[in-house]
Formats: C-alpha cells, sequence, structure tokens
C-alpha cells in the first residue's frame, strides 16, 4: 500500500501557463449524466456493501430506478433547451436493460464513457484479468451499440485498484474522470507511452455531494453551481478551467430540484461568449493535442516533476510516506 | 456482574479551578486587557492549514478529520484533499493579498517535504507560518513512545525550517490532539505558544513542566470544517455566523474596555473551492471594514 499514489506531479495553480479552449473560450463546460444500473439483488463484495439493508432494499433500489423511467428524459429535455450535449456515464449494462434510453442519447449525439459494468459491482479485489474483462467488455458494448469508441472512464462507484489507470492508458483511453485534484485538466503517470489525462468532474457540485452528503436545499444548489461557474470564469481569463456538472436523474430531475437547476444551466450556458459548451472527450482531444506538452514542460521548469508511474514506484523522499 | 472498585468514588483532584496544572481558573470578565498592533479592539487572526493525507493511513489512535473514508485506494478522497494544496491554497493566498491580510499557515513537515514550492509562494506573500505536526495520520497521543513523539515533533520542524529558513516556535498538532506530554514535549523543542486547546477567547499562559507556553485561542465552532462540513449548512449562513461573531465580540470589547479575537481556521480543500472562496471573501471583509479591526499574527498576541 502506498501513502502516495504518485498518478501526477505537484503542479501550483499559479503563473501556469495559459490554455486558451477553442473560439478564445476561458471555461470549457461539461455535463456528465450519470446513466447508471444498480442491481436489486447484487453479489457481494468483502470490501463493500452494495445496499444498506438485507436484500430486496427496495426504497433505494427503486429511487433509482425513477431515473431511468422518469428521471432521464426529464434531465434530457432541460439540457436540450440549454443546448448542452452531455457525456454519459454509463453503468455499460444500462445498453442492454434501457436501450430505449441509450437510443435517445444517441439521437441527441451525446458521448458515451464508462462507468463500469453496473454500478453495484466493485473493482476492489479484482483480479487483474478480472479488470481487463470489464474494459474490454465496456469498449465492445458501447461500440456494438452505438457505433461509439470509448475514450473515458469513471470507475463504478468510484471504486478501483493500484492498476486501473494503467490499464487505461493501455487501452488507448484518453481521459479519466476518477482524480479531483485539479480544475484543469493534467497527463497522468501511467505504464507505457500512452497518453492518459485526469479530467475535472468536479466531484464537489456533484448532485450526490450536494444532496447526498451536503444536504442542501434545489435552490442552494443552483446557486453553487452559479457560483462555482463565475469564479471559474474569472480565472478562466488569466488560463482556461473546466467545469463538470456531474449528474442523476434519480436525484436532479424530481419536480422539486429540476426547476432551479434549470436556472443554473441557463445561466451558465447563457455565457456564450466565454463558455465552450462541450463534452468530455473534446476537450481531451483538444488538450492532448495544443496544452499536454506545454503542462508537461512547466512541471519539469518548476522542478516539480517527480520520476515512476502510478503505485510504481514510490516517488524517492516518501518511503516513510508508505506502510506496506 | 463486575462492581466497580471503591476508587471510582474517590476524587483525587476535586479542588478549586481546572483537574490539571496547565493553567488556574481566569473568569473572562477580570482578565487584564490585552492590547493589539494599532490599539486595534478586535484582531481577526485567520489561519489556513496545510495538510498531507496518507492514501493508506493507519487511522490511529483513531482517523483524522479529514482522512480516507473508502477502501483502499481512496483516490476519491485523496485528491480532494490534495486538490488543497495544488489550487485552493493558491486560491487563498490570491484573496488574502486583494484583502491585505496576513494569514497563518500551519503546515505539516509532510508538506514542506512534498510541496516546497507552496511554502516558498506562502512566505514570499508575507504569512505568517507554523508548524502543524508530520501529517494527519502521524498523531499525538499519550500511548505514543516519548521518543517517537519527540520524532514527530523534530521531524517538521527540522522540515519547515529546511524550506523557509527558519525554525518555527508555534505549533497545532494534526487533529489538535495531544497526548498528556505533548505540550511539555512541544517546550523543550522550543515552541513559544500552541493552539491545540479551545479553553479560551484570549491568549493564556499554559504550564508544563518543562516550561511555560502561550495557549492562543483558536475556535473549533466557526471554522469551516465545523459549519460548512460537519453541520452542512449553506456558505451563506456561515457569512452570516461570522458576521454575527465580529458584532458580538467588537460590542464586548467596548463595555469591557477589552480587544478581542476572532479566530478562524479555513482549509484550502473547503474554503478554496470555486463555489466558496467568494463567501470567505465577503466574511473576511466584512470583519475587516469595521473600525477598529484588522488581522492579526501570532506575534502580535503572544507576550514576548
Amino acid at each position: 500500500m502506498h501513502g502516495d499514489p504518485n498518478l501526477y506531479d505537484f503542479w501550483p495553480y499559479r503563473d501556469r501557463p495559459k490554455i486558451t479552449w477553442p473560439g478564445g473560450k476561458k471555461v470549457a463546460f461539461w455535463v456528465a449524466p450519470n446513466i447508471e444500473f444498480y442491481e436489486l439483488d447484487p453479489p457481494g463484495n468483502p470490501s463493500r456493501k452494495p445496499w444498506g439493508r438485507p436484500h430486496p432494499d427496495v426504497v433505494p433500489y427503486s429511487a433509482r430506478d425513477w431515473g431511468n423511467r422518469v428521471g432521464h428524459w426529464r434531465m434530457m429535455d432541460v439540457m436540450d433547451e440549454c443546448g448542452v450535449r452531455g457525456s454519459v456515464s454509463l453503468s455499460v449494462a444500462m445498453l442492454d436493460h434501457h436501450p430505449e434510453i441509450i437510443r435517445a442519447c444517441v439521437d441527441r449525439d451525446w458521448e458515451f464513457f464508462s462507468h463500469g459494468i453496473y454500478n453495484t459491482r466493485y473493482s476492489y479485489g479484482m483480479t487483474e484479468a478480472q479488470e481487463r474483462a470489464v474494459i474490454e467488455d465496456s469498449i465492445r458494448s458501447v461500440q456494438d451499440a452505438t457505433g461509439q469508441r470509448i475514450r473515458g472512464y469513471l470507475a463504478p462507484a468510484l471504486t478501483h485498484t493500484e492498476r486501473t489507470l494503467d490499464l487505461l492508458a493501455e487501452y488507448d483511453f484518453w481521459y479519466s474522470c476518477d482524480l479531483f485534484q485539479d480544475d484543469q485538466p493534467q497527463p497522468l503517470k501511467v505504464k507505457g507511452d500512452k497518453r492518459l489525462i485526469s479530467m475535472p468532474y468536479s466531484l464537489e457540485v456533484n448532485d450526490v455531494i450536494t444532496y447526498g452528503v451536503y444536504h442542501q436545499s434545489p435552490r442552494a444548489y443552483a446557486d453553487t453551481l452559479m457560483r462555482h461557474f463565475d469564479q471559474l470564469l474569472e480565472e478562466g481569463a488569466e488560463t482556461g478551467t473546466v467545469m463538470c456538472i456531474p449528474l442523476h436523474a434519480y436525484l436532479v430531475a424530481h419536480p422539486h430540484r429540476i426547476g432551479p437547476f434549470r436556472e443554473a444551466l441557463r445561466y451558465i450556458t447563457g455565457h456564450r461568449d466565454d463558455v465552450w459548451v462541450t463534452t468530455a472527450k473534446d476537450i481531451a482531444q483538444f488538450y492532448l493535442s495544443s496544452h499536454y506538452d506545454q503542462t508537461l514542460a512547466d512541471i519539469e521548469a518548476r522542478g516539480c516533476a517527480r520520476p515512476g508511474t502510478g503505485f510504481n514506484p514510490a516517488p524517492s523522499g516518501q518511503a516513510q510516506g508508505d506502510r506496506s | 456482574m463486575s462492581t466497580l472498585p471503591e476508587s471510582y468514588l474517590t476524587y483525587p483532584h476535586r479542588h478549586a479551578g481546572p483537574d490539571h496544572a496547565h493553567y488556574p481558573a481566569a473568569p473572562l470578565p477580570e482578565r487584564p486587557a490585552i492590547r493589539l498592533p494599532g490599539d486595534r479592539t478586535l484582531g481577526l487572526w485567520v489561519v489556513v492549514p496545510l495538510e498531507f493525507f496518507p492514501l493508506n493511513p493507519s487511522g490511529q489512535p483513531f482517523k483524522a478529520p479529514g482522512a480516507m473514508q473508502t477502501p483502499y485506494p481512496d483516490l476519491r478522497h485523496y485528491t480532494t484533499r490534495d486538490y488543497g494544496n495544488r489550487v485552493g491554497a493558491y486560491r487563498l493566498l490570491t484573496l488574502f493579498g486583494k484583502l491585505g491580510l496576513r494569514a497563518t499557515f500551519a503546515i505539516q513537515g509532510a508538506v514542506a517535504e512534498r510541496y516546497p514550492a507552496l511554502v516558498r509562494d506562502v512566505v514570499a506573500d508575507g504569512h505568517a507560518v507554523c508548524a502543524h505536526g508530520w501529517d494527519t495520520d502521524s498523531l499525538h497521543h499519550s500511548a505514543l513512545p516519548a521518543d517517537l513523539e519527540r520524532s514527530y515533533i523534530d521531524r517538521t520542524l527540522d522540515a519547515l525550517s529546511a524550506v523557509t529558513g527558519r525554525r518555527p516556535d508555534g505549533w497545532i498538532s494534526p487533529a489538535r490532539a495531544e497526548g498528556f506530554q505533548t505540550p511539555a514535549r512541544l517546550a523543550a523543542a522550543g515552541i513559544r505558544w500552541f493552539a491545540d486547546w479551545a479553553h479560551d477567547d484570549l491568549p493564556t499562559a499554559f504550564h508544563t513542566e518543562a516550561g511555560d507556553l502561550t495557549a492562543l485561542p483558536l475556535s473549533n465552532e466557526l471554522d469551516d470544517w465545523q459549519i460548512l462540513i460537519t453541520h452542512a449548512r449553506p456558505e451563506q449562513e456561515w457569512v452570516t455566523q461570522v458576521s454575527d461573531a465580529a458584532d458580538w465580540l467588537l460590542a464586548e470589547a467596548a463595555a469591557q474596555s477589552s480587544p478581542r479575537l476572532l479566530t478562524l481556521t479555513v482549509r484550502p480543500y473547503v474554503s478554496g473551492l470555486p463555489y466558496r472562496v467568494k463567501a470567505l471573501r465577503d466574511s473576511l471583509a466584512n470583519v475587516l471594514k469595521r473600525p477598529g479591526c484588522g488581522s492579526v499574527s501570532p506575534d502580535d498576541i503572544t507576550p514576548g
């Protein structure tokens, strides 16, 4: 076990080289609807219980199924109105369970990335072969159903192994949404010579955090989103920032919540001159071709570059932080 | 059923004042007035912890607030905490620069070792620095062997002086946790003031076997973690609570002709988020704009 994952280098948020998004925009804005499936009776994982009560835990299960029957449709209407294409964080089994929702996403030209097979199957304890199987299933299934080659990943229920990010790079993924260390993308230190970046996913403005952890009101959430945006827009004049709103229709699309959310989305997307309303894949593609090398050079020039890759080996000078 | 021994009803420290020898009882209204620079009536002391949260904490003897929560590797909490040192701290530095506020950065040894550039930026911006222990998983407690506790202290002070060129004389323990011997060991290591105890609104003398320390007040009730995370209140309510505190303290300072301190801990990974930093700005600006208010640093409020 490592005290420091060593997946990226320290990179102070002061005097960074300028990122300018396409069209001279200051904020790259994307929305990540989590389109998930939670199983009624999933197998156990020794590291984490899927549900709080004995199976079937019908209240939280059905609350999530409500998203797949009611919530997504309402959320899609709001996103359509504001001209936002979703970057879907997909439980890949949704392709089988609810093809009608997948078709609606495809019709809207939304992007898909993998969020595991089910949000009730965790990565803890997976062998390398099992983790590869999940990734290969994700790539193949989305390709077969939609024609899209997925380029992004968010581990199911934010559960990882030490090898997750190395595998993503090996399978030609471009970005990972698993790390929350920054408001700008950053190269990740993975094995091999493939390029993988961290994509800001803004966990703190995730509706799960707002409603499930901070217990805020819908209007307070809308206010939070607008203030978050204002700050990133102000800073984006110096160097381009990324804002993501991760969503779960089973939370945000309730009738008492969706209205204030729509106000926030209208506010943000109304800044057409300054905001690049886009998808994670397009941000990644642009960053990889235009700013990846610039970031690495800046980290090197500041003397912040450390040897090694994620979990391999531990960075020198930090051995005391490691308790194996 | 087992019974309690007779000694359970003996009370060896049942006497006037606290049940320890660190300080006597001293009611606030009878306290001699302190003097703040510029004869201010309210001093704002802002403390910014710079902490390292290892991905593999032992969690002994307890898990520090903010430590990892999900099974290893908890990249979610590791990276949200690391956000504070990479991004949030710089947002706070920018804000303090605009307000002309001198804050006190409580820096862990592991941060100085890992992120010396951040520590140099804090010093270059003119802020005060104190030590904050080694990391959030190197907690001070009574079962810690004496040599190990001393090495936590020395290593931290060494790591900070290696980057800043100055050995800190102030200390806040990780998670503000101590063992019975911690204050004496801090005094023996050359520490002059510390701020783990929350027993007062003003600086007090704190006696230890190895000499006296100054205990600086530092509220646990108004900081960003307590209001925004533990109580999960909206940012605007935090702004209001800070403002109410300033109103009360100013009135009390005038009524008792005794300056007061408003103490506020702000964590980069909490207050330094994009949607919170303006709320912090409003809080601090609200306090500082009042007549007789200004920011203070430990040297201003620690008797020489």
